[in-house]
């Protein structure tokens, strides 16, 4: 089955080419990908995964807000019954990473992260989720 | 008859002031200021490849200008004060998400983002403790902002002469590039026309009351950092330069009253020597697209000043300390491309914004290069080489391909180009295109970055100390709006978003003047963008992949 992944923006990072490579390199490994733009909130981010019925979200942070918005991105699916998994990419030093777990986010990818270490890692999510 | 090339530049080389140095080589060689045929380029003459001062850093160094900015206006006075006490020599302001967007420090959406990219400016009273004990009249000050530029611009005039330092003295810079915005980093607000109406506003009060002030950095920098080629960066910043020079002249401007107050700021990546033919040739193409297409007669109008920075997007988050290396050559780079200014990113930058120790090694990166490595001593150095000549020569004609695109898109204005360009995601694009080939050729393997896809022994190594922004700034920062809102006269403010709303309604009108009395009255950042939002409407980009 194809995995569907929403790739979003939230808050007031304007940083999106990360994303965009991302997402295309996401398509070529054979991934449907959905991009809602920038200024995303946690409600809209949740209500575009849900409607678009996507296996799993990536938030592309780079502003250094990510300890504030990623929890409440999962907070948002969570509080609408959704159990679709949150990832995070972008500046997120290693300090933070045991609080991005606790808050929820499955896994997070650092600058230098390889297209194949993220498609890989992205299946593992998806298929955790679904077992 | 008239002298020949060498003869002018050496008129010009006699008139200029030097440094108190010994040219020289390290084992006493005395050296030239500059080498060349008789007949060729010279640096100080048009069409300025070669640098746009005859004596260039025989002269002057570059001006050393560490971008910063975190936390409360507070936290970054202190550390303007440390780079000052360093050594060095203008200072440049780097500005929260929320500011940049116009957005008070207790918006919803400035959540978790206060202080944490620059400092947190919300109102005039931000801005005197930003400035507190620092001479606004002596050292000049680049501020690095965009969608509220006019609301900064009059924050920063309302404080300087609350403090004493009449308007007509304040040197430096807004960055105020909003094409840019659109084109690549993202902090838009308006759409792009009422955008451009704001920024003509500020030509036009500068132009006339801050003779010693920049209007605009035209800014490559970002379009490289969102992903451009090097090519592309140079083209889409003259034509935005161009397209700023028109709109000038729609305000009533001369092209020779505008385009000596632009000045550039452009991207130092890591291909060393195309980096520097990038710098000789928009140089060059600045020149010649003045003089002969915008009909500039005067000779600073045709001189392309610039402000390099390292490339963030080149540095790595494994062994950060190699970082210092990429920053060092990036900065050569600059250097030997003839640049006015310059900023080095700090080896920690990859995962957050610089510590002490982080920026200061890379000021100190600068000072070698300025002070140990003669470099300094003869213009253009690699002039003349065959291969950046013709590289030189090879980005020109590729920007000049490019012009040709965008004049058509605009049937053959570089505003209206720059403007559809925009609209219909042309710009954006093409950048995200060739992020994306770069990528490839990472993933590929056919592109090595150390430590990332290759030599990667000591990527676990212990991290850096790396600054940590707490939620703490935060909470002071709406703490110190909450004060500045308790204690103003709302009679005032009202009267003063009244004034703005009103200028904002008639394109006629400079919004400037309603814009400092607004600051005066102590109207926040937010409610001075929000009301002018009301008139101009929002912009909203269509996502494309």
């Amino acid at each position: 089955m194809t995995v569907r992944v929403l790739v979003a923006k939230v808050g007031l990072d304007g940083h999106d080419r990360g994303i965009k490579v991302v997402a295309r390199l996401l398509r070529d490994a054979g991934m449907e990908v959905v991009y809602t733009g920038l200024f995303q909130t946690p409600e809209t981010v949740a209500i575009a995964a849900i409607q678009e019925d996507v296996d799993v979200v990536g938030l592309s942070m780079l502003s250094g807000a990510h300890l504030t918005l990623a929890p409440m991105v999962v907070e948002a699916l969570r509080s609408k019954g959704s159990d679709i998994p949150v990832i995070v990419g972008g500046i997120v030093p290693n300090n933070d990473l045991e609080d991005m777990r606790a808050a929820g986010v499955a896994a997070v990818f650092g600058p230098g992260a390889s297209a194949e270490e993220m498609v890989a890692s992205i299946n593992e999510v998806v298929a955790r989720a679904s077992s | 008859m008239t002298p020949s090339a060498y003869d002018q530049w050496l008129a010009l080389y006699e008139a200029s002031a030097k440094r108190d140095a010994v040219f020289a080589t390290m084992s006493g060689v005395p050296l030239d200021a500059v080498y060349g045929a008789e007949d060729g380029e010279f640096p100080g003459l048009f069409p300025y490849t070669r640098g746009v001062h005859a004596s260039m850093y025989r002269s002057r160094l570059w001006t050393m200008r560490m971008f910063a900015g975190f936390g409360t206006a507070v936290d970054t006075n202190q550390r303007f004060k440390e780079i000052i006490a360093a050594g060095g020599q203008g200072l440049s302001t780097a500005f929260d998400m929320p500011t940049l967007l116009g957005l008070d420090s207790d918006d919803p959406m400035a959540l978790g983002e206060v202080g944490r990219c620059g400092v947190a400016i919300d109102s005039l009273s931000d801005m005197r403790d930003l400035f507190k004990d620092i001479d606004l009249g002596t050292i000049t000050t680049s501020m690095t902002i965009n969608s509220p530029a006019a609301v900064m611009l009059a924050l920063f005039v309302a404080q300087a002469e609350e403090s004493g330092v009449a308007r007509s003295q304040l040197g430096g810079t807004l960055q105020n590039d909003i094409l840019k915005e659109y084109q690549a980093q993202k902090e838009f607000v308006f759409p792009p026309r009422q955008s451009m109406r704001l920024v003509r506003d500020t030509i036009a009060f500068t132009a006339a009351e801050m003779p010693k002030w920049n209007s605009i950095s035209v800014s490559g920098y970002h379009i490289r950092e969102a992903g451009s080629t090097a090519a592309e960066e140079l083209a889409f910043t003259l034509a935005n330069g161009f397209a700023y020079v028109e709109l000038a002249r729609q305000a009533g401007l001369s092209v020779d009253e505008v385009a000596p107050r632009l000045s550039f700021f452009f991207n130092a990546h890591i291909d060393f020597f195309e980096e520097i033919a990038k710098y000789r040739a928009a140089r060059r193409l600045w020149a010649t697209w003045m003089k002969d297409h915008y009909g500039a007669r005067n000779e600073l109008s045709w001189k392309l000043r610039f402000h390099t920075q390292t490339a963030g997007v080149s540095l790595t988050a494994q062994q950060p300390e190699v970082n210092i290396a990429r920053t060092a050559i990036e900065a050569l780079a600059g250097v030997l491309g003839g640049t006015q200014s310059l900023h080095t990113n700090s080896m920690d930058e990859a995962l957050a914004l610089p510590s002490e120790k982080a920026a200061r090694i890379a000021l100190r990166t600068q000072q070698v290069i300025a002070h140990e490595t003669n470099v300094t001593n003869v213009a253009d150095p690699l002039g003349g080489s065959w291969f950046v000549e013709s590289l030189t020569d090879e980005m020109a004609a590729q920007a000049e391909a490019i012009f040709a695109e965008i004049s058509a898109m605009g049937e053959g204005s570089m505003l209206e180009g720059c403007i559809k360009g925009i609209e219909e995601n042309w710009f954006q694009g093409r950048i995200a295109e060739s992020a994306y080939n770069l990528e490839r050729s990472f993933n590929r393997g056919t592109r090595v970055i150390v430590g990332v896809n290759d030599f990667t022994e000591g990527n676990d190594d212990a991290d850096l100390e790396i600054l940590r922004i707490t939620n703490e700034d935060e909470r002071k920062q709406v703490a110190r709006l909450n004060d500045v809102r308790g204690a103003r006269d709302d009679a005032k403010v009202l009267l003063a978003l009244e004034e703005l709303t009103r200028d904002a309604l008639d394109p006629e009108v400079n919004l400037m003047p309603a814009l400092i009395n607004a600051s005066r009255a102590d109207v926040t950042v937010g409610e001075m963008m929000g009301a002018m939002e009301k008139v101009f409407g929002r912009h909203i980009e269509v996502p494309t992949l």
